[in-house]
């Protein structure tokens, strides 16, 4: 009881990080069919941002300085990524996502160059020290400040999407973009609206990380792979699908991991997507379209 | 356009058409070259770095003397990216297109491996500088870190002698870990130690929690810990939260060295166990003043660690056997080399003719609050290395598997 | 233009591409060797073996429209056939290679045990990348997983092929992979005469699938693949059934990438899963982008000439290779989707060489060049 105890706790945590990386890509998949492998070096960035502030704050309140400043400074990389790069490659899937792993691997060496090839440590405040007993599981406040920060999130998400103008105009474009188009909508503005605040949940995704290990060049090469899936298995644009899907992968992996180990875990968890694909291969939530294909 | 570049320095090479070796005494008019060959990019680059710093600072330093055999060294840098293939490729433009007289180079096993037989094909010479798996002995090679008599058992002795019946074994899932666990469970079967729990984890995944929860499952007395990287960052912030004192679980660990403590954060180390034959607080004159070169080098924030003093001593080890043998020539310098004395910053270190391999002293440290590491017990004095583990009896099984190799 | 002139640029063009191929094997058959060092040839080998993966990824991305983030599991098992049958022959009948003995294994695995044979392990690093490949195919392609969706599977399958090689330390080596392969079929791989065959090998072998994979993008079922790779439920509607087209292109150049993992083993003398994860598996793709997609010959001299440029770079200061390569992805797709054989085509369209006409260069001889501008234009949707 205890041990499943802790690892639904554990399963937990690693999903709610997920859900975090993987909002922002189903939101910009979904609404321009973008695929953003630079999306990883957003969690960077945010992990980065946590950091400095640490160094020019200190430890104790910079932490929650660093959330929403890491929110701006990752979705302001995004802006950029969309207006200089994405922007023109429209209608060209396949090519979006080679071009943004070439600039992954630039921001990576950039990170390495300005922060040191090492990795940095970001230190957690005194409050977030020690763990609390939860059903005979103990778990890190650490963990569970990151599953709050993941609640708030998804409700201000929510609620954006569902009470604000922005919001609904942004659903228009992901459902439909010709016909939001032709109703007046400016379908770019809206996109360039998109791509800030899904990479800026990124960001946020990156101070979380810095709670439970190191930060460094490489951190979003060990989680972009894992988001993609969820998208995937979530359906396109699919708020519910990504947090469902996300879930579920972080307590699939925890659990396979407990009972054999880490390296079966991945493999076990790929081969059960690849299964679902074949069960559901648009994912679990559709958008419903006329598209022939 | 492509074999203009391609063949730019291929210069006299081609008349070799069947010769397997390729000339490398590296002795070309008035220097003497020699290659360093460490990750400078990719993941382990973040170790190496220090090693490879470590070596250019011996090596400017015997040039500052006035050189070997009245050369200056001259050092060819390379990366080996952290990728096995590019380093056996980069040994092989060393010895080949370069000429080196020797190489040092190398950190992990997956490394040495790759390089080895290079080194064996073209009868090169390389120094690799940080400790291992042992059950290998090549004639190529002079392994100047610690092979497993010389770390991994003392560790365990220690562990034994303060009681500890029930022990973890975590590891990143590479060679070294796994290869040392395969002879601590040797070990431990015959000291009435269980090993109570195996688990290995993918290098650089930071998702520790499920490991921690298996681990904190079995309550064992103590860990034995050969993670690798950034693992050890998840590991010991994960474990620090369960609340669990050292005092009560110690973790033994043989890769966090001085660089990585403070990397990870000393809070989270304090109080837990390392071995290792130098730490940076060693007490003898060379060591001070290696520390204080390094740092007058390097910078005052700089910390120096075993690896990096074992790539020190290989320059100068190398440098000495050069001048005893007067010449860069590989079997002279090799023959030269055999019992060569070196006051090492670690104390007396002796090069053991047979195995290439160097007496060293163990050292178990404890990690203090400071970031540094402080030596609580150790050997009396150099251990004679033991790679195949010839003079334990529990290790006969292990060892008559190693049938067609160096070990058996 | 007139029928008559069409011929006349066909036949021209023609031979001028035989000019090309000629001209290109003369420089690798006789030129190279005769001016490399053993070292630099084994080099030019390498980029050889990687010129074969470059093909294949051609036919499934150029000519198919299937994006495979994931072909170093097809080189990856090529290479493991190969190995293992290596590691085999050279520790000889009833001993373990090397790893197996550290890792506490004390009798030969019996996935192991046909991998004594030469007849079973070299048809095998073929076949074997050919039928995962196939199955895989089968299965994505069916339920019509494409485009993004396809590319993000194939990343994670290679994601969890060099876990999965990384974790069975005692089948396969673990991160090591299999190193100290010193002889193949009873030569010894460090006699420079010998290593100059293997150079050889590897030349008619890329020769060879070259001239495959000619034959097959100019086929009938060439152009079906294309209609497919450019609308595929037209292609659907015109009775055709587009998921044994892709997975027979995909097939095809999944035995390719095997045929080049086969070769590579004995070439290098080392394979481990860094050679085929993730980033390798990506970096094969921009070969393929950089000398030019839905070209055969601009895969060959991309893959050349970006690990010809990685070498050598890599060797001067190493930090710079990794901006570069980042940089080759922006700038070759984002402003010249058709690389360096669509730079060549534009130059000698502007300056008139070979007389062409000044019309889009669509000649017969290059069927495919009208539609390679949006390979990618299949919709994500």
């Amino acid at each position: 009881m205890e041990a499943f105890a802790g690892q639904l706790l554990s399963g937990l945590s690693i999903g709610s990080v997920l859900i975090l990386i993987a909002l922002g890509l189903t939101f910009t998949f979904g609404q321009m069919g973008v695929i953003n492998m630079a999306h990883g070096e957003f969690i960077m960035a945010g992990a980065y941002t946590a950091y400095v502030l640490q160094n020019s704050l200190g430890q104790d309140i910079s932490l929650l300085v660093a959330v929403p400043v890491a929110f701006a400074v990752a979705g302001t990389f995004g802006l950029i990524l969309e207006m200089v790069l994405i922007r023109r490659l429209y209608g060209r899937p396949l090519d979006t996502l080679l071009v943004t792993w070439g600039v992954s691997l630039i921001l990576q060496q950039l990170a390495r160059d300005i922060f040191g090839a090492p990795n940095v440590q970001v230190r957690a405040p005194q409050w977030l020290g020690g763990s609390v007993t939860l059903a005979g599981a103990q778990i890190a406040i650490s963990r569970m400040f990151i599953m709050a920060l993941v609640v708030l999130c998804v409700v201000g998400i929510w609620l954006f999407l569902n009470r604000l103008p922005q919001g609904a105009r942004m659903r228009a474009v992901m459902q439909n973009r010709q016909l939001a188009s032709c109703s007046g909508l400016k379908t770019h503005g809206i996109d360039r609206m998109t791509f800030f605040i899904g990479s800026g949940l990124a960001g946020i995704a990156g101070v979380a990380l810095t709670l439970i290990g190191s930060t460094g060049p490489a951190l979003g090469t060990f989680y972009i792979v894992d988001a993609f899936l969820v998208v995937v298995v979530g359906g396109l644009g699919q708020v519910r699908g990504a947090i469902i899907a996300a879930t579920a992968l972080g307590l699939l992996n925890s659990f396979v991991e407990f009972s054999t180990g880490a390296s079966i875990a991945k493999v076990v968890v790929f081969l059960a997507i690849a299964a679902f694909l074949q069960i559901r291969p648009q994912g679990m939530f559709v958008m419903r379209s006329r598209a022939l294909t | 356009m492509l074999l203009g570049s391609a063949c730019a320095d291929t210069g006299g090479e081609n008349g070799l058409a069947t010769a397997a070796s390729c000339d490398h005494s590296g002795d070309q008019g008035d220097t003497i070259k020699v290659g360093v060959l460490q990750s400078l990019s990719g993941t382990m680059a973040i170790s190496e770095v220090t090693v490879h710093n470590s070596q250019l600072l011996a090596i400017e330093q015997i040039n500052e003397a006035g050189g070997v055999l009245g050369k200056q060294i001259e050092p060819i840098i390379e990366d080996g990216a952290s990728d096995w293939p590019t380093f056996a490729e980069k040994a092989e433009k060393l010895l080949c297109s370069d000429r080196v007289a020797t190489v040092f180079g190398g950190w992990t096993s997956a490394s040495r491996k790759a390089m080895l037989p290079v080194f064996e094909s073209k009868d090169g010479l390389l120094w690799y500088p940080v400790q291992y798996e042992g059950m290998e002995q090549s004639p190529n090679i002079f392994y100047t870190g610690a092979t497993t008599n010389q770390q991994i058992l003392p560790g365990m002795e220690y562990l034994k002698e303060q009681g500890k019946s029930e022990i973890f074994l975590v590891g990143s899932d590479y060679v070294f870990p796994r290869t040392a666990n395969e002879e601590i469970k040797a070990y431990a079967a015959a000291n009435d130690i269980e090993i109570v729990g195996e688990e290995y984890i993918p290098l650089g995944d930071q998702n520790v929690s499920t490991l921690v929860n298996k681990v904190v499952g079995t309550e064992p007395d103590a860990i034995f810990n050969t993670l690798n990287g950034d693992t050890n960052t998840a590991f010991f912030k994960e474990w620090k939260t369960k609340g669990i004192s050292p005092d009560d679980v110690p973790i033994m660990s043989v890769s966090v060295e001085e660089e990585a403590v403070r990397a990870i954060g000393p809070e989270f180390l304090a109080g837990h166990l390392a071995a290792w034959n130098y730490y940076q607080t060693t007490d003898t004159p060379e060591n001070a003043a290696f520390v204080e070169a390094y740092k007058a080098k390097y910078g005052d924030d700089t910390v120096t660690s075993d690896p990096m003093e074992a790539g020190y001593v290989s320059v100068n080890l190398w440098a000495m056997a050069v001048e005893k043998a007067g010449s860069t020539d590989k079997d002279s310098v090799r023959e030269a080399a055999a019992g060569l004395e070196f006051a090492a910053p670690e104390g007396p270190v002796t090069v053991h003719g047979k195995t290439q391999h160097l007496f060293k002293t163990a050292r178990i440290g404890l990690i203090g609050e400071d970031g540094q590491i402080t030596q609580i017990d150790g050997s009396d004095g150099p251990i004679e290395p033991d790679p195949c583990l010839e003079d334990y009896e529990w290790a006969e099984e292990f060892r008559e598997a190693q049938d067609p190799y160096p070990c058996a | 233009m007139s029928i008559a002139s069409i011929r006349k640029d066909s036949t021209r063009s023609a031979w001028i591409r035989r000019g090309t191929f000629l001209a290109i094997g003369l420089l690798l058959l006789v030129v190279a060797p005769a001016l490399l060092s053993g070292f630099r040839l084994a080099l030019l080998g390498k980029y050889l073996c990687f010129a074969i993966v470059a093909i294949g990824i051609d036919i499934a991305w150029g000519y198919g429209g299937m994006l495979t983030l994931g072909q170093g599991v097809f080189f990856g098992l090529g290479a493991y056939c190969m190995g293992m049958m290596l590691k085999l022959q050279e520790v000889g009948p009833g001993r373990l290679p090397d790893f197996m003995a550290w890792s506490g294994i004390r009798e030969l695995p019996t996935l192991w045990k046909p991998f004594y044979s030469a007849w079973f392990a070299i048809p095998a690093a073929i076949l074997v990348p050919m039928a995962v490949a196939a199955a895989l195919g089968a299965a994505v392609f069916r339920r019509r997983v494409r485009g993004p969706y396809f590319a993000i599977m194939s990343q994670a399958l290679v994601a969890a092929f060099a876990v999965l090689l990384v974790g069975q330390q005692a089948l396969t080596g673990g991160t090591n992979g299999l190193t100290n392969i010193t002889r193949i079929l009873g030569y010894d791989l460090n006699n420079t005469a010998n290593r100059r065959g293997l150079y050889f090998v590897a030349v008619l072998c890329l020769g060879a699938t070259y001239l495959l994979a000619r034959q097959v993008v100019q086929s009938r079922y060439g152009r079906v693949l294309m209609a497919v790779r450019d609308r595929e439920d037209r292609v659907r509607f015109l009775g055709y059934n587009p998921t044994i087209i892709k997975v027979v292109a995909f097939s095809l150049s999944a035995g390719m990438a095997g045929l080049a993992g086969a070769l590579f083993v004995p070439t290098v003398g080392i394979i481990s899963p860094a050679t085929i994860g993730v980033v390798p598996s990506i970096e094969m793709v921009i070969w393929v982008a950089l000398g030019g997609r839905g070209t055969l010959i601009g895969a060959v001299i991309g893959a050349v000439l970006v690990n010809l440029a990685k070498t050598s770079l890599s060797e001067a200061y190493p930090g710079g290779w990794l901006y570069l390569q980042g940089l080759l992805f922006v700038v070759v797709i984002a402003f010249a989707p058709k690389g360096l054989a669509g730079l060549a085509k534009l130059f000698k369209r502007r300056t008139g060489i070979a007389g062409q006409p000044q019309t889009d260069g669509s000649t017969v001889a290059e069927p495919p060049s009208t539609g390679i501008a949006e390979p990618a234009r299949i919709s994500a949707k």
